[in-house]
């Protein structure tokens, strides 16, 4: 059996083997792992549908506690981290194992897996980064899990404005926010160390080829769906 | 010791204890059919020398037979079940003439609130006793059910009433004693280290028994 | 020492199996990713944590069958948990707690899942070994992690959590008001993690049957201890995160301060109990499916027969698990949830029945008319029948509504749960262990000593569980420290010490197998190959199996339960990977370009 068939074999399903998903095995493993995320997110999002809208007072209005303006910018940010990593995963299915490569005849170079793969890197890293910056803000105006931290700012805000900022919801509120926006950034973390290890172990070494780039598809898989759930997030947290 | 439910005391035992019965009855012929039929193929079908299995996958008639004959007993007995539950737990089951008790749980204790000599709860008139539930007999009772801390559960076996108390919910169950006496209520919730002890007691009176009781009651009487 | 011998020589892995070079004790024994080891590492840590939750059970019996008396060997505990022997309420709350949760989470779902979905779906679907044999190797490691948290609870300040294994808020939310401190915190995390293995070993479990099966092995050939390994597993990786979630909001409440399950911030109670059922009944049908299915196959072993409408058992599997999704509600009909709800719950509460049903009438089915042997694993596997039904129907009188009324929160469910789990799971597992034995450790327990076991076994666990569907019906709470404090339960309490002193002689029991399993490790009879003459692609291999299983993977050229088929000839069984003159070979999937 030749290297070339044993590596054409890696990206196909498993064989000698029943028909199955008809797709190999990592992709199919990935796509299991999602299902059950999905639930995981399922019971903190229904939590938090069931707990709002339980409630009768008012829930905050939308952009009074939260910076609504800088997470735009961070689900951009995601966004095209998203798009980076389809470009990714587009170039090394096509063999472009390098960096930057220039075109005759165009200004922009050519971007291989190891830009792209780098801008996604980049941008997931700068989306926890910016939740950071926000998290701590937010603490320092008085917006904890437990609520609205009495004598902050914000408290003095609820006191002045019950409505608008949903002073008698606002326990809730911190529970929810920071339990469904801080496990999906502990998601986005996962997701960037995870490309950073295989960046380092196998696409700097340029051991993914045209044959097989399993690794990146699988990554890739999971960073678009942290992607979505953010933008489910984004939707019903943020703007909502 | 009985081994069956306790003596009944409310109008629900009647339909509960039957209820109970008739699937008693049902689930004890379906236990008599497998356990025979078990013990049977058992006995008879055991391995000797020169005997050979009866080979064959199985049978759609009996699989149609097999799943027909439950499905159809547990639609029957899902709709009379469904009958008495709306009578007695319904969104409108208590009844308009019911007598009012407020019955707050906390732990480890049952405080109970009575309207007083006007009957209403929330009147200047209302008091508060500890561990004693006094109630006529013959007469709907609706317990408004209130927890102080954690989830209990109001729970009294002769009258075939439970309903777990909840902190943060306001639920009202109802029953209807027939048989004067003294009865206890267990929590039946688990809610800490003192579950096992947070016991009370119903007295449930005559009506003249229960007016004078409430008349001692208003005019200062002890516990 | 266990052996687990390697293929012969000359005879190293092969197109697509494992190749090695030699591996070291800690390789191949400890950090092994050989799915049959990490199958038996489950095996003797969840035995392990079976006997942990057995001693829990035995003081649990003790207090409510001679409360207040001096439990004998009570002086080795702290005076924390026994003061001069007797045991404290808040420990006997632990000891309830803690039983349940080792019993459900360490004990019997590790045994099913993480010993046999491990050990069997390879061997069974006839692969190497799993899709992902390092994140299986995780598994375990994480399962036994979970286990050690979950074990450090009993001696942190102030001891375990206490609010039950059903761990209902506020009272788990609450320290002030439950007495646990880190303990509870301990439950929550040790629980994220089991999750997190729970997970990990479903991934690996569907992915392998999906995309692993050996050319021929269709999805209506597999045994249907593979098909109910693979529904389980769906069940798992959708369940289990959900749990997560709903522990980690209970760990936040506790330590963040967050108020997810505080009413009076505008928490719900209720919530928790909604997400705890929505895991929690998928959780129950996890620890019967894998028991049903490897009964199955055991029935149909000893019956040498086929399965009695295979069709029917499997889309009896899948619409159990479909079902399951659809009925947690009826654990809190009494929960002061919307009444609606109760109705709705207990629709589909008792349509779950007719599946179930449908299993045992086909065990039956399978029985009749066969060729009967009575090795100790059919035993086992009879007796599951016999006593799963009794917990099955027990099942409908609290799933009409009104009849919950009363035995709700009683003795009565107690009853029903430990009819299912132990007279169903462990039977099962009673019935399993024996069976694989010599294809884990190439000898065989000892027939004898099994049946001497399994007799008295099945006698006092009866005198033990049936009576307590009295004490329940005369109205005895559930997680009660002294029944004696109530004049209505006072009369029931003679039956309360009998069944006390019966569980104590069913503990003593076990000990039989015990022994049994452990003696035989080194003593037992030397397996042939296929001692039980069966038809399972596991038996194709020597005893014990050797790493990478197969050199090449096996053709299969029909069902899994051809016993006493015609083609069969003098013989009554008929392995799916023998291959008949008139068979002809499965064409699997080809790889295009790869010239196969």
């Amino acid at each position: 059996m030749t290297h070339a068939t044993h590596t054409a074999d890696l990206m196909r399903p498993p064989f000698p083997a029943e028909p199955g998903a008809g797709v190999y095995s990592n992709k199919l493993g990935m796509w299991v792992f999602l299902a059950s995320d999905v639930m995981f997110f399922t019971a903190l999002i229904g939590s938090y549908i069931i707990l709002r809208f339980g409630m009768t007072e008012p829930w905050s209005a939308p952009g009074a506690v939260l910076n609504v303006p800088l997470t735009a910018f961070n689900t951009f940010l995601l966004i095209c981290s998203s798009v980076s990593m389809v470009k990714a995963y587009a170039a090394i299915a096509d063999g472009k194992k390098y960096f930057l490569r220039p075109v005759p005849g165009k200004i922009l170079r050519d971007g291989g897996l190891k830009f792209w793969l780098l801008v996604t890197i980049i941008c997931g890293a700068m989306f926890v980064g910016v939740q950071v910056f926000e998290y701590i803000k937010l603490f320092g105006h008085g917006f904890t899990p437990a609520g609205y931290r009495e004598g902050s700012t914000l408290a003095e805000h609820a006191l002045a404005d019950p409505v608008k900022y949903g002073a008698a919801t606002g326990a809730m509120y911190g529970s929810t926010f920071f339990t469904m926006t801080g496990f999906h950034g502990f998601h986005v973390t996962c997701g960037v160390i995870s490309m950073l290890y295989l960046y380092f172990t196998k696409v700097l070494p340029e051991k993914y080829s045209a044959q097989d780039y399993r690794g990146i598809e699988v990554i890739g898989l999971y960073w678009h769906f942290v992607d979505l759930v953010w933008i489910i997030l984004f939707t019903i947290v943020y703007l909502i | 010791m009985s081994w069956w439910l306790p003596p009944a005391a409310s109008t629900f035992a009647g339909p509960i204890d039957g209820l109970f019965l008739a699937i008693l009855i049902i689930t004890g012929i379906a236990l008599v059919i497998v356990e025979v039929g078990l013990v049977t193929f058992v006995v008879r079908y055991r391995a000797r020398p020169g005997r050979k299995a009866f080979y064959t996958h199985g049978s759609t008639r009996a699989e149609v037979i097999w799943t027909a004959i439950p499905a159809v007993t547990m639609v029957a007995l899902g709709l009379v079940s469904n009958h008495y539950w709306v009578i007695m737990k319904g969104k409108n089951s208590v009844p308009a003439n019911a007598y009012h008790v407020g019955v707050h749980a906390k732990q480890f204790e049952w405080r109970v609130t009575y309207g007083g000599p006007d009957g209403k709860l929330r009147t200047d008139d209302d008091f508060t006793v500890r561990n004693q539930l006094h109630i006529p007999v013959g007469q709907p009772v609706a317990v408004e059910l209130t927890s102080e801390d954690v989830i209990h559960s109001f729970f009294v076996p002769e009258f075939r009433v439970k309903q777990d108390v909840v902190p943060g919910m306001h639920i009202t169950a109802w029953f209807q004693a027939t048989k004067t006496g003294e009865y206890e209520i267990g929590c039946a919730e688990l809610c800490g280290m003192g579950h096992y002890k947070m016991r009370a007691r119903v007295f449930v009176h005559t009506p003249e028994d229960f007016n004078a009781w409430m008349a001692q009651q208003a005019a200062g009487g002890t516990e | 020492m266990t052996s687990v011998a390697h293929a012969t020589p000359g005879a190293h892995g092969g197109s697509g199996g494992a190749q090695h070079a030699p591996m070291g004790f800690w390789q191949k024994y400890i950090f092994s990713t050989d799915h049959k080891i990490i199958g038996i590492q489950f095996l003797f840590v969840s035995l392990f944590f079976l006997l942990v939750g057995g001693l829990l059970a035995m003081q649990i019996r003790w207090q409510v069958g001679f409360p207040g008396k001096p439990m004998p060997g009570g002086g080795i505990l702290p005076e924390s948990m026994i003061v001069n022997g007797v045991i404290l309420p808040e420990y006997y709350i632990q000891l309830v707690t803690m039983h349940g949760t080792f019993m459900v989470f360490f004990a019997i779902m590790p045994l099913l899942v993480g010993v046999y979905a491990n050990f069997l779906i390879p061997l069974k679907i006839g692969t190497h070994d799993m899709a992902f044999p390092r994140i299986n190797m995780a598994s375990f490691w994480l399962a036994l992690l979970a286990g050690l948290i979950m074990t450090a609870g009993f001696f942190v300040p102030e001891g375990t959590s206490r609010a039950g294994w059903t761990m209902y808020a506020p009272l788990s939310a609450r320290p002030d008001l439950s007495g646990a401190t880190v303990g509870q915190m301990l439950w929550c995390v040790s629980i994220v993690v089991l999750g997190l293995s729970s997970v990990m070993g479903s991934v690996n479990y569907i992915t392998t049957i999906i995309n692993h099966r050996a050319p021929g092995m269709t999805w209506f050939r597999m045994p249907l201890s593979v098909w109910a390994l693979f529904i389980t597993a769906i069940l798992a990786v959708l369940a289990l995160p959900v749990l997560q979630g709903a522990a980690i909001m209970l760990l936040f409440d506790q330590t963040l301060g967050t108020h997810f399950f505080d009413p009076v911030a505008g928490g719900q109670a209720l919530l928790w109990q909604h997400l705890f059922w929505f895991f929690g009944h998928p959780e129950v049908y996890i620890l019967i499916l894998p028991a049903m299915g490897m009964v199955s196959d055991i029935i149909a072993n000893g019956s040498r027969k086929p399965i009695f409408g295979y069709h029917s058992m499997v889309f009896a599997i899948v619409g159990i698990a479909f079902l399951g999704w659809l009925v947690w509600g009826h654990h809190m009909f009494m929960s002061g949830m919307n009444p609606t709800l109760g109705s709705t719950f207990m629709v589909s509460t008792l349509l779950i029945a007719v599946p179930s049903a449908i299993k045992v009438f086909n065990w039956l089915g399978t029985m009749w008319r066969g060729n009967l042997r009575f090795h100790v694993p059919m035993l086992n596997a009879i007796a599951f029948v016999s006593m799963f039904t009794i917990g099955g129907l027990s099942g409908i009188f609290m799933a009409a509504t009104p009849v919950d009324i009363p035995i709700h929160d009683t003795y009565f469910i107690v009853a029903h749960l430990h009819y299912v789990l132990f007279g169903g799971s462990l039977f099962a597992l009673f019935a399993a262990i024996p069976f694989w034995y010599p294809k884990m450790f190439g000898r065989m327990m000892d027939e004898r000593l099994g049946k001497i076991h399994f007799w008295l076994t099945f006698v006092t666990y009866n005198l033990v569980f049936f009576p307590m569907h009295n004490i329940g019906m005369g109205g005895q709470m559930r997680r009660l420290y002294d029944p004696t404090i109530y004049d209505f339960l006072k009369p029931q309490q003679p039956l309360n010490e009998f069944i006390s002193i019966a569980a104590f002689a069913l503990f003593a029991v076990q000990f039989i197998f015990a022994f049994n399993f452990v003696w035989s490790l080194k003593k037992g009879r030397k397996a042939p190959q296929n001692p039980w003459e069966d038809n399972g692609l596991e038996w194709s291999l020597p005893n014990p199996a050797p790493h990478g299983n197969w050199e090449r993977v096996p053709n299969v050229y029909r069902g899994p339960y051809e016993f006493s088929a015609p083609e069969a000839g003098s013989a009554d069984f008929l392995p799916q990977h023998v291959k008949l003159p008139t068979d002809r070979d499965p064409v699997p999937a080809v790889a295009p370009g790869t010239g196969h």
